[in-house]
């Protein structure tokens, strides 16, 4: 079955709650969240999911050189950044749009959905 | 010169079957580039096979037949073929649901994938109308006065990630349907407003693409005939479509509809457009679903095209259908359209009225200029009528209604 990733974005800054305007908000986004992902589950969707720590926290490493070049901060300078993710089967992209759809309102993030490589889109580019 | 027999069978093939033969290829071998190609190369073949040994008694069969035997070549050659034909497997008969939708016609799961919502409206329009109109890559460059290299470049990369991202190739489900098929909709309404209100580019392009929005919302039409939006949308092409000669004088100059010669209108197409309007307001009357934004339009379109002139038509009517499309799309337009129509009922001040209430909306839109100066033009305000004649041709870049604008601008007395 087609894998995609579901990743939410959101500002490299946050504030006391996360992106979420107060406690309580924040508090109901996660309950929300984790409603969506046993639904994942019970479903047969779910492969992994989580919400990552402030994009301050990368570190980036460039180990094709001799030695490793470590670089504080995350790889892209943006506004925004990937806060968590998902990562599903889906039958299609139909499937996954609506999964994204009821992950997006649970999460209160929009959702960018990409699909993974597969056996057959690897050959195809093997050949090309 | 006159075409052979064959070549016109050929034509009227490729017109009949090009669709069915891509979209049975597409949904057998999951892939738009093999349906593509192998439908290309059949009509090839059937253009050089068919002068030679004449027509076959099937034309569609035949290239089908055709197009499949050079579809299994071309996957034979390549390397990957087992992966290839897992995945055509997979799409073809995927879905626990089960069949969706009223009918299950290949073409119907073709319009849905060229029209999927994931796709930018521009590709959403070029694969439309190569993949179901079979316009190749040039005549669709043309007609949209774009490069064929960039127009090639947008079918390839929305063919890549129909591929990559498994867009399905089958009707929505029951729930989406609705939605979806608004969006298809949509499409065709864009190929023919193109080819009908845009002033650019090869005029005999341009009906092209009329004739292909028309062609398009027949087949919608045949593939959901209980639809009633779907029915109103080709209604509303076809009472547009009816009065596109009396739409341009011989001269260039757009003409207005009071201002039509009435004699060129297609009297065929507007009989078989209020024929579908009829059936819809039965169907309505007969309690199913309130009309939506195309009915309402083709209802409008009716009214205008039911009267002998532009004096005998039942503005009142017009007032009526504009406020329950207002209610469905308040949008500015719509409620321009209202005004225009209300200063035919209650009189050119009442129109101006509201017209004058969308001056923050519309400022930037010519339209809206060019109906307040008709309406000041009524009222004997000169002055103002030709300052908005202004406006409205300083806003338009189309030759034809700049030719209007500004004989009506002329024809109001100075001061």
């Amino acid at each position: 079955m087609p894998r995609y990733l579901l990743s939410v974005y959101g500002p490299a800054e946050r504030n006391r709650f996360g992106d979420y305007p107060s406690k309580e908000e924040m508090l109901q986004a996660f309950a929300d969240t984790g409603v969506f992902n046993e639904k994942l589950e019970r479903d047969g969707h779910f492969v992994f999911a989580d919400g990552l720590e402030p994009a301050g926290t990368a570190t980036t490493v460039d180990g094709r050189g001799e030695r490793p070049v470590v670089t504080d901060g995350p790889y892209l300078e943006t506004k925004e950044h990937l806060g968590g993710f998902w990562v599903i089967e889906a039958a299609d992209l139909d499937e996954a749009l609506a999964l994204a759809a009821e992950g997006s309102k649970a999460c209160r993030g929009k959702v960018e959905v990409r699909p993974f490589h597969t056996r057959e889109s690897i050959a195809a580019m093997l050949e090309a | 010169m006159t075409a052979s027999p064959v070549d016109v069978a050929i034509a009227r093939a490729h017109q009949d079957e090009w669709a069915r033969v891509v979209a049975s290829l597409a949904r057998r071998f999951g892939d738009l580039d093999v349906a593509e190609d192998a439908a290309a190369e059949a009509f090839a073949v059937a253009v050089e096979r068919w002068r030679r040994d004449g027509v076959p008694a099937n034309p569609g069969g035949w290239l089908t037949t055709t197009a499949t035997r050079r579809a299994v070549d071309r996957l034979r050659r390549e390397s990957h073929r087992d992966a290839r034909q897992e995945a055509a497997r997979m799409l073809s008969e995927r879905g626990p649901e089960g069949p969706t939708g009223p009918v299950e016609d290949d073409r119907l799961r073709l319009i849905f994938v060229c029209c999927h919502p994931a796709l930018a409206m521009e590709a959403r329009v070029a694969l439309t109308l190569r993949l179901l109109g079979g316009l190749t890559v040039a005549e669709i460059a043309r007609a949209f006065l774009v490069q064929e290299t960039t127009l090639a470049q947008r079918i390839t990369r929305a063919k890549a990630k129909i591929r990559a991202a498994h867009v399905p190739f089958r009707v929505p489900s029951p729930s989406d349907v609705r939605e979806r098929l608004d969006g298809v909709l949509a499409v065709v309404y864009l190929i023919f407003n193109e080819g009908y209100l845009s002033g650019t580019g090869d005029t005999a392009l341009r009906t092209d693409l009329c004739d292909e929005a028309i062609r398009l919302a027949r087949l919608l039409h045949a593939l959901l005939p209980g639809d009633g939006e779907v029915a109103g949308l080709l209604a509303l092409l076809l009472l547009t479509d009816a009065r596109r000669a009396a739409r341009v004088a011989p001269t260039g100059e757009l003409v207005r509809l009071d201002e039509q010669d009435r004699d060129l209108w297609r009297r065929d197409l507007i009989a078989e457009g209020h024929a579908l309007v009829r059936e819809r307001i039965a169907a309505v009357a007969a309690g199913g679903e309130p009309p939506g934004r195309y009915q309402l339009l083709a209802a409008i379109g009716a009214v205008h095209t039911h009267a002998a002139s532009a004096r005998d038509t039942d503005w009142s009517q017009v007032v009526v259908l504009y406020d329950r499309l207002a209610r469905l799309d308040p949008s500015p337009i719509v409620r321009l359209n209202r005004a225009v129509a209300l200063a035919e009922v209650d009189g050119p001040a009442s129109g101006l009225a509201e017209v004058d209430r969308l001056a923050a909306d519309l400022d930037g839109y010519h339209p809206f200029h060019a109906a307040r100066a008709d309406l000041l033009a009524r009222l004997d305000r000169a002055a103002d009528a030709r300052a908005a004649y202004e406006r409205a041709i300083a806003l338009t870049a189309n030759p034809a209604e700049r030719a209007h604008l500004t004989r009506r601008r002329d024809l109001v007395a100075g001061p």
